[in-house]
């Protein structure tokens, strides 16, 4: 190690700017500048597994008539594709596609990475729920993306352990708070669940539920609510467990973490529709033995969720074929061939609702066999799930999330104060960097 | 006439002519991603309004304002401090085991010398993210062996990836890593140390222990001033352990080490332009510290030298 770090001595202060040049090298070289006559090529840049397989259906089908060929490229997931993004954009050699999660596309836009694709998708917005397809606009009349997947939030549960401790599915939070307490007293080894500080996504969904609006405009303001008394119900609720020692405080997707869920350790999880995925790679022996049910909430009338995950498909300003990259990416989320091979091949769950209630949906997952309505379920939930407001910095209040909620779960200490830090730390970044903020 | 002038000048270019690639390779490599580095570090970006749409966003002059926020940044420096701690734990222990076994194997009577040399130096040839994953679940209790034994035993049972026990943590896989090259470096200085010089201590009566703290030591010290100087740098450096093992605990953040929050504000905040003056100045503590130090060796052996 120490050799070559002598020669990072230098290279180090040098990463930073070579990564800019090196990655604008791995940008689409098929940019062809011609307008939309004639056959056209698009790169398309995502992550979800067998995209490649999906596009040959465009290929061969549609496309072929449309003399539309798309190249997938695959790609990292979530932030570090953000950033590959913008790189490549800043020396315009973004792909025509990208997939982007949700909450990043202000980001995007704000960088003038994301084109405008209004005039390309008339009728495409009633294939959504309305609180899925406003994240695409940003509350403006522009379109910056289409949903392509999303990940409204449910509560998963051992069904066998919840009858062993003699334990009820909870329904509203205050249940939820109780039966994590008559597990201690039943089992002190065992936890209900943990407060996982490593995945800020998780609690933008349950602050989302309780209502919570993050960013909004004022004008040509942006209004930063982090610290909103939604938000602040959501971290005192947490705080408190993690203090008293109802639940665990260590990180999800640890090896200690997929050992818990395994073992029976801990007999629940807060998650979302994706879950059945991640529980059977991280508890593979406990399959058949979970089951889903619709997220507890703040107060018995209520029936709302919030949504943890899912992202959409954008057109970049670098593509020189936005109206044939609208085409394609209209296609690829509300055609039901596509939809259906998306399901298949990719594992998603749509975001266009017609496709939740489809031939791919009607068998659950196989880690779920002993809950055949599943997806029936989902669909309906997915249907309760809270609008979203998404800012230009959200990777900024992530990452204090992760910093401050982390140090707070482990100090047992005022997940408040975490919480003020984050809006301060949010603000502050606007300020500096020339936004306009309503106080 | 002409062609004498010619092969005079064509004698004088040579030189030029030989330096030419490696300049352009230090020009292109080298000096103009510093250079770029430097001039990232002096601007900053400037949103307009609500900073949507194009146009919207535009880089401006900053001045030495990024400096001024990343030195006042108390991240950066109880950063540096954490780092600071980890390397007090780190050096010397690394370069005690170093030199503990380059003497060991230094002396006659050992056995299986080179598979034992190999051994030592097999760690090294793990990749550092291997190395911390692989620790990393050791240190973890729920699928950690060690734990499983201590368990058995009744033995209590400290947890390794919090406050003071993190920072040996992290420090034991450097240590597993590095010790092993700096050993290396030692005993290769040992294998020179001509033959008559032991003979001369033999005659004279030294015990191995003396000839050991007597000879060996004061005739490596080269060695242990350069295992030092790659050992400082290794330390101000320290990224991959502590981003390893940061999914594993709530106690390592995400701006742990200074090269960390580097790493965070460059891609995780989007803000390459700190990011930028941050690394700057990070390469220029790193450039003091172990050029000033090797100042100070080389004074002190010149020192020596004329005593």
């Amino acid at each position: 190690m120490p050799h070559t770090k002598l020669r990072r001595l230098v290279t180090i202060s040098v990463a930073v700017s070579l990564g800019a040049t090196a990655l604008a090298a791995c940008g689409s070289s098929d940019d062809d500048s011609e307008a939309d006559a004639g056959p056209v090529s698009l790169t398309y840049w995502s992550w979800t597994p067998g995209m490649d397989k999906v596009a040959d259906l465009w290929n061969d089908g549609q496309g072929k008539k449309d003399q539309i060929k798309v190249t997938v490229k695959k790609q990292a997931s979530g932030d570090t594709l953000v950033t590959k993004i913008l790189t490549a954009h800043k020396a315009k050699k973004a792909p025509d596609l990208v997939q982007a999660e949700y909450q990043a596309l202000p980001t995007l836009v704000s960088n003038d990475a994301l084109a405008d694709i209004a005039g390309d998708v008339d009728g495409v917005k009633d294939k959504f729920a309305e609180g899925v397809w406003q994240q695409t606009t940003l509350g403006s009349d522009a379109v910056y993306a289409i949903p392509q997947d999303s990940g409204p939030m449910m509560f998963y549960y051992r069904e066998d352990l919840f009858k062993k401790y003699g334990l009820d599915v909870p329904k509203t939070w205050e249940e939820f708070a109780e039966t994590a307490r008559a597990l201690k007293k039943k089992a002190p080894e065992t936890d209900l669940t943990t407060f996982s500080a490593n995945d800020s996504g998780l609690f933008a969904g349950l602050a989302q539920q309780a209502g919570a609006k993050w960013w909004t405009t004022e004008g040509d303001k942006w209004k930063v609510g982090i610290d909103d008394a939604a938000s602040q119900k959501v971290a005192d609720f947490w705080g408190g467990l993690v203090k008293e020692g109802a639940i665990d405080n260590q990180p999800m997707y640890t090896p200690a973490w997929n050992k818990a869920l395994n073992t029976g350790k801990q007999i629940a999880w807060v998650s979302a529709v994706w879950a059945p995925g991640t529980l059977t790679t991280a508890a593979p022996d406990t399959k058949g033995k979970w089951a889903m049910a619709p997220l507890p909430q703040w107060s018995a009338s209520e029936n709302v969720t919030g949504s943890w995950g899912g992202s959409s498909t954008a057109v970049t300003t670098d593509s020189t074929h936005k109206s044939a990259a609208a085409k394609f990416a209209t296609w690829l989320n509300t055609d039901p061939e596509a939809l259906t091979a998306l399901a298949k091949e990719g594992g998603i769950y749509p975001a266009a609702t017609t496709a939740q209630t489809s031939d791919a949906f009607t068998e659950p997952p196989a880690y779920f066999s002993n809950q055949p309505d599943f997806y029936t379920q989902a669909a309906a939930i997915a249907k309760t799930t809270a609008p979203s407001a998404w800012g230009p910095n959200v990777n900024v209040a992530y990452t204090t999330f992760k910093d401050a909620f982390g140090a707070a779960a482990k100090n047992k200490s005022d997940f408040g104060a975490a919480l003020t830090k984050m809006q301060d730390d949010t603000v502050a970044d606007l300020d500096k960097q020339g936004f306009e903020v309503a106080e | 006439m002409i062609s004498a002038r010619r092969k005079s000048y064509g004698v004088k270019g040579a030189p030029y002519a030989f330096l030419l690639p490696a300049t352009i390779l230090f020009a292109l490599f080298f000096a103009l991603p510093i250079g770029y580095a430097v001039w990232l570090s002096l601007h900053k970006v400037q949103v307009k309004g609500l900073g949507l749409g194009s146009g919207a966003r535009k880089e401006v002059w900053a001045g030495l304002e990024n400096y001024t926020d990343s030195l006042t940044d108390s991240e950066l420096l109880a950063g540096a401090l954490r780092v600071l701690g980890y390397g007090a734990i780190v050096v010397p222990v690394m370069l005690g085991l170093a030199l503990l076994f380059a003497l060991m194997l230094d002396t006659d009577r050992v056995r299986l010398a080179p598979v034992t040399r190999l051994a030592i130096f097999l760690p090294y040839a793990i990749p550092g993210v291997v190395a911390a994953m692989l620790w990393g679940f050791l240190y973890l209790p729920d699928v950690s062996p060690f734990y499983f034994v201590l368990d058995r035993l009744g033995l209590p049972q400290p947890d390794l990836l919090d406050g003071g026990p993190l920072y040996i943590a992290l420090s034991n896989i450097a240590v597993w890593g590095g010790t092993g090259f700096n050993m290396i470096v030692i005993y290769t200085a040992l294998q020179a140390i001509p033959a008559e010089v032991y003979e001369a201590a033999k005659l004279d009566g030294a015990t191995p222990l003396q000839t050991a703290l007597r000879i060996k030591i004061p005739m490596v010290v080269p060695s242990l001033v350069l295992t030092f100087f790659f050992s400082i740098i290794a330390t101000l450096q320290v990224f991959s352990e502590p981003t390893t093992l940061k999914p594993l605990t709530n106690s390592v953040s995400t701006t742990w080490s200074p090269l960390m929050k580097v790493y965070q504000d460059a891609f995780g905040k989007g803000d390459i332009h700190s990011a930028a003056a941050t690394a700057v100045i990070i390469a220029l503590v790193t450039l003091v510290l172990s050029f000033g130090f090797l100042r100070a060796a080389n004074s002190r052996n010149k020192q020596e030298a004329a005593q």
